[in-house]
C-alpha cells in the first residue's frame, strides 16, 4: 500500500512548553489511524498542525508528496483533506442538504456564480452523500433543529463531499451518547472499508478506539510513546503507566464493549 | 514654545470633555452591548439643564457647580426612565435592534428640547471664579480649561475606584467580559444593566453640563458629538474606561496640533486615527477580544423560494407601482421614486448586514459616492445621464473595494465602526473640498436630459433601475455566491474548511452592496437635480439601518417593507409640527410591538389570524 500522509519531525512549543516534539508517522492508503493520549498530551496541537490552523516550529507534513506546511486550511481542503470538528460547525441557517451542497459548490469552484439557484445545484450528489450517512430522510430539515449526533453525521457527509484522500476527525464522538458513538464510528469504519479514504482521528473513548482503529499512536507530553494495534497498545506497560499509573483497566473497558 | 504649550493645554481640556461623554458610552456598551445613539442626546440634555439651573442660581460658585452636578443627576434619572421603559423590554431582541430604539429616543429628545428651550442657541454664563485667563509661558490660558484638565483625570480616578473597590464595580467589569457568565452566577442582570445605564447617562450629562461656559448650547449638539464619542470608545477599546481616556487625549492633542498645519483636518482626523488604530489593533488600544461577545442569536430559518401566493401579491404590487403614474398626481410619482431609491438602498444594506453578517454604520458612503460621481461626471466630464448612471455605481464599487479591504479584516461592532469612519472621512473630504465638490453648496444642475425630464418618464427610468437592481440582488441572494456569503456569516470555520476564502468572499459581498447603494445614489441625484454632502452623511446611514432593522433583518422582504414604511411615514409626519417627536414615537412603538421587525411582526400576526380562523 502506498503512503498517503507522511509526518516527519513535527514540533511545536508554546512559550516554554513543548507541546509536540519530534512526532513521526506515516499513514497508508485505506488506513484508520487513532491518535490517543491523556489530556494535554498534544493531540489537538498535532491535529491543528495537520490541518493548517497552526504552523509547526519544525518538521514536515506531506500529502501524496506535497507539503501542507504554511498552507491555509482552505488550500489543504482543496488538496483533498476533509475534516470534522470537535464542536460541530455547520451552516445553521441552511437545511441539511444545503450544507452538503455548499461543500459541493465549493468543490466544483462555483462559489462566485451569481445567477444560478444554489439549491438546484448538485442535489443528487448531495443526496447520495446523505444516504451514505443515513441522513436522507432529514435532508430538508433546518440544520438548527438537528440532534447533536445527527449534526456529527452531517459533518461527515460534508467532509466527504470532495472525495478526500484523507479525513481528519478531531474527537468525532465528543459530546455524544454511548450508542451514538459506536454507530458513528462503525459508519466511519464502513466508509474506510469501501476504499479511497484514509482517516486520522483523535479520541477519548477507548471502546471506540479499540473497536475500529487499524493502528493506534499514543501521545504523552508531546511525544509518541507507543504505536501499534489495539492489543499491542493494551499490553504496553508504558501506556498503562501514563493513563492509569499502572493497572489493567483497558481490558475491563474493552470487555464491556 | 509657549504657544505650543498653550495648544497642548487646549488639547487636554478638549480631551476631558470628550472623555466624560465617551466613558459613559463605553460603560453602557460594555455592560449592555447597546450601541447607544441616544448618548449624544443625554449630553445635549445635560447642557440644556445646566444652562437653566446655572442661570437660575447665577453668580455664585456653589450655584454653578451645584447646577452642573444636579444637571448630571437629572440626566442619569432620564437615562433610568429610558432604560426601564424601553430598553429593558427589548434586551432579547437581536443585538442591533436596540440601536433603532435609541435612535427613536434621539428624535424625541430633539423635539422635547426644541419645545422646552426653543430653537435659538443659548450662551451660558461663565464659571464664577474661573472666568479669566492666566498667563502660562506668556500665553493666555482660560482658567476654566485648567479646571477641565483636572476634572477629566479626577473622574477617571473616581470610576477606577468604583470599579475596583466596590462589589458593583467588580460586577460591571465582569459583565463587560462575559455577561452570560455573570448571569449564570446568579447576579440580577436587569439591575446591573439599569445601574450601568444610569451611570453612563449621568456621565454624558456631566460632560454636556461642563461645556456651557465653553460653547453655545444648541440642538445640534447631540449628533455632532456622537460620532466623535464612538470613535473615542472604539479607539480605546469597547468597555474600557481607561482606554477611552487614552483615546480622548490622543485624539484631542493630535487635533490641536494638526489644525496648525492643516486647518481643515479636524473633521476627519478622529476617523483617520480610528481607521489606523483598528487596522493594527482590531479591538482598540486597551480592548480585549472577549468584550465583543454578546448573547447568541437564534439561528435564522433557511431561505425558501416565494410561495405562489406571495409571488402573486408581489406581481400585483409591482403592476400597481408600474401603472401608478397613469392614475396618480405627479407628486405621487416623485414620492414613489423616493420610495424606490430608499428601498434599493435598504436592500443593498441588507445584503451586507443580513446576508453577509457585516453591519455597516456608514453605508451612505457608497450611496453618496455614486451620487457625487454621477454629478461630477456631468459637471466636469460632460457625461450624459445614462453614461453618468453607469459611472456612479462603478465609482461606488471602487470605493467599496478600497474601504471594504480594511473592513473585512474586522467583525461585529468594530467592523461597523470602521465603515462609519470610512463614511465620515468621505463626508469630511466632500464637505471641505469646495473647489471640486462645491462643499456645503453641493452640485446643482444634475437634471435628466429633455426626453427624460418629465416626472413620469423619470419615474419609469427609476422603476427599471431600482426594481431591476432589487431583482438582481435577490437573485444573487439565492445564488451560490449569496449562499456561501450566508455560510461565512453562519460559520467562518466551516466555510474555510470547505475551501472558501472567507475574507475575499466577504470583500466581494461588500463591493456588490456598495455598487447597488451607488446605483440608488445615482437615481436619487438625477431625481433631485442636485447632490449635497448629506447624501454621504451619518444621518442617511442611520436611516438605512432603521429601514433594514425595522423591516426585519432575517427576511429578504424586510428591507422592502422597512424602506417603504420609513419613507411614507416620514413624508407624512414631516409636514406636521414636532414631527421628530411623532416619528421617534412611531419607531419606538414598532420596536416594542415587533422586536423581530415589520416582516417578523406580520408573520406572527398572520399566524395568530390563521389560528383564530381555524
Amino acid at each position: 500500500m502506498s503512503t498517503v500522509l507522511q509526518v516527519r519531525g513535527l514540533s511545536k512549543s508554546f512559550g516554554g512548553i513543548r507541546a509536540v516534539r519530534d512526532v513521526n508517522f506515516d499513514l497508508a492508503e485505506g488506513e484508520f489511524l487513532a491518535l490517543i493520549g491523556p489530556n494535554g498530551a498534544g493531540k489537538t496541537t498535532c491535529f491543528n498542525m495537520l490541518n493548517g490552523y497552526l504552523p509547526p516550529d519544525e518538521g514536515t507534513v506531506s500529502l501524496g508528496g506535497q507539503s501542507l506546511i504554511g498552507k491555509p486550511p482552505r488550500d489543504i481542503w482543496r488538496m483533498g483533506v476533509g475534516r470534522t470538528f470537535q464542536i460541530t460547525s455547520t451552516f445553521m441557517s441552511m437545511t441539511v442538504v444545503e450544507n452538503v451542497q455548499m461543500a459541493l459548490i465549493s468543490h466544483h469552484r462555483r462559489v462566485f456564480d451569481l445567477f444560478s439557484r444554489a439549491t438546484r445545484l448538485y442535489v443528487d450528489e448531495a443526496m447520495a452523500l446523505l444516504d451514505l450517512v443515513s441522513m436522507r430522510d432529514q435532508a430538508g430539515r433546518a440544520c438548527s433543529e438537528l440532534a447533536y449526533g445527527d449534526l456529527k453525521r452531517l459533518e461527515l457527509a460534508i467532509a466527504l463531499a470532495h472525495e478526500p484522500a484523507l479525513l481528519l476527525m478531531d474527537e468525532p464522538t465528543a459530546g455524544m451518547a454511548p450508542s451514538e458513538r459506536v454507530a458513528l464510528m462503525a459508519l466511519t469504519a464502513e466508509i474506510v472499508a469501501r476504499g479511497g479514504v484514509s482517516v486520522v482521528f483523535t479520541e477519548h473513548d477507548m471502546d471506540v478506539v479499540f473497536a475500529h482503529a487499524h493502528r493506534i499512536l499514543v501521545l504523552n507530553r508531546g511525544e509518541i510513546i507507543a504505536e501499534g494495534s489495539g492489543s499491542d497498545i493494551r499490553a504496553n506497560p508504558l501506556v498503562q503507566e501514563v493513563y492509569l499509573g499502572g493497572g489493567a483497566v483497558f481490558e475491563t473497558e474493552a470487555s464491556d464493549a | 514654545m509657549g504657544f505650543y504649550f498653550a495648544q497642548l493645554l487646549t488639547g487636554l481640556a478638549n480631551a476631558s470633555s470628550l472623555f466624560l461623554i465617551a466613558s459613559g458610552l463605553s460603560i453602557i456598551f460594555g455592560v449592555t452591548r447597546i450601541v447607544n445613539f441616544a448618548h449624544g442626546s443625554f449630553y445635549m440634555l445635560g447642557a440644556y439643564l445646566a444652562y437653566t439651573l446655572v442661570t437660575l442660581w447665577s453668580g455664585s460658585v456653589l450655584g454653578f457647580w451645584g447646577g452642573v452636578v444636579l444637571a448630571a443627576l437629572v440626566v442619569g434619572l432620564i437615562g433610568l426612565v429610558v432604560e426601564l421603559t424601553i430598553l429593558r423590554r427589548i434586551y432579547h431582541a437581536p443585538e442591533l435592534f436596540q440601536l433603532v430604539a435609541t435612535f427613536g429616543v434621539v428624535l424625541i429628545v430633539q423635539d422635547a428640547a426644541l419645545a422646552i428651550w426653543g430653537a435659538e442657541d443659548l450662551l451660558g454664563p461663565r464659571a464664577p471664579g474661573l472666568d479669566r485667563a492666566v498667563r502660562i509661558l506668556g500665553e493666555p490660558i482660560p482658567e476654566y480649561d485648567l479646571a477641565l484638565i483636572a476634572i477629566g483625570p479626577a473622574v477617571l480616578a473616581g470610576i477606577w475606584l468604583l470599579f475596583h473597590k466596590t462589589r458593583w464595580g467588580v460586577l460591571v467589569r465582569a459583565a463587560t467580559q462575559d455577561r452570560e457568565m455573570v448571569g449564570a452566577l446568579g447576579i440580577n442582570q436587569a439591575w446591573l444593566f439599569s445601574a450601568a445605564f444610569v451611570l453612563g447617562s449621568a456621565l454624558a450629562g456631566l460632560g454636556g453640563a461642563l461645556q456651557i461656559p465653553r460653547e453655545a448650547v444648541s440642538l445640534q449638539m447631540d449628533l455632532s458629538i456622537i460620532g466623535e464619542a464612538f470613535v473615542v470608545v472604539v479607539i480605546g477599546g469597547m468597555g474600557s474606561v481607561s482606554g477611552a481616556f487614552v483615546a480622548a487625549v490622543l485624539i484631542s492633542v493630535l487635533n490641536s496640533f494638526a489644525i496648525l498645519i492643516f486647518p481643515q483636518i479636524s473633521i476627519v482626523l478622529p476617523f483617520i486615527v480610528m481607521a489606523i488604530v483598528l487596522i493594527f489593533r482590531p479591538y482598540g488600544i486597551l480592548g480585549k477580544p472577549g468584550s465583543e461577545a454578546g448573547a447568541p442569536e437564534a439561528p435564522e430559518a433557511p431561505l425558501t423560494l416565494m410561495s405562489p401566493k406571495a409571488m402573486m401579491v408581489m406581481c400585483a404590487g409591482l403592476m400597481a407601482l408600474a401603472l401608478s403614474p397613469l392614475f396618480t398626481a405627479e407628486f405621487t410619482s416623485v414620492l414613489l421614486v423616493d420610495v424606490m431609491v430608499a428601498t434599493l438602498f435598504a436592500v443593498s444594506l441588507h445584503f451586507m448586514m443580513g446576508i453577509g453578517g457585516m453591519v455597516s454604520f456608514g453605508h451612505a458612503a457608497y450611496f453618496g459616492v455614486g451620487a457625487y460621481a454621477a454629478a461630477l461626471a456631468v459637471k466636469f466630464l460632460g457625461f450624459g445621464m445614462l453614461p453618468a448612471m453607469a459611472f456612479g455605481p462603478l465609482c461606488a464599487a471602487l470605493a467599496a473595494l478600497f474601504f471594504g479591504w480594511f473592513s473585512v479584516r474586522l467583525s461585529g461592532v468594530y467592523l461597523a465602526m470602521l465603515t462609519l469612519a470610512a463614511a465620515q472621512i468621505l463626508w469630511g473630504v466632500t464637505f471641505q473640498w469646495q473647489d471640486f465638490t462645491g462643499g456645503d453648496d453641493g452640485i446643482l444642475g444634475v437634471w435628466p436630459p429633455g426626453w427624460a425630464s418629465s416626472d413620469r418618464v423619470y419615474f419609469y427610468i427609476a422603476f427599471v433601475l431600482c426594481v431591476g437592481g432589487i431583482w438582481v440582488m435577490r437573485r444573487i441572494a439565492y445564488s451560490p455566491f449569496g449562499y456561501v456569503l450566508r455560510g461565512v456569516r453562519d460559520s467562518q470555520t466551516r466555510a474555510e474548511a470547505i475551501g472558501v476564502d472567507t475574507r475575499f468572499h466577504q470583500w466581494m459581498g461588500f463591493v456588490i452592496a456598495g455598487a447597488f447603494a451607488g446605483l440608488a445614489g445615482v437615481v436619487f441625484a438625477f431625481s433631485k437635480g442636485s447632490v449635497f454632502p448629506d447624501s454621504l452623511g451619518i444621518a442617511l446611514s442611520i436611516d438605512g439601518l432603521i429601514m433594514v432593522l425595522l423591516g426585519g433583518i432575517h427576511a429578504l422582504a424586510g428591507p422592502i417593507l422597512g424602506a417603504s414604511a420609513f419613507v411614507l411615514i416620514e413624508d407624512w409626519v414631516t409636514r406636521l409640527d414636532y414631527w421628530r417627536f411623532i416619528f421617534g414615537t412611531i419607531i419606538l412603538v414598532v420596536v416594542l410591538v415587533a422586536p423581530d421587525g415589520i416582516a417578523g411582526g406580520i408573520q406572527r400576526l398572520w399566524r395568530i389570524i390563521k389560528r383564530g380562523a381555524a
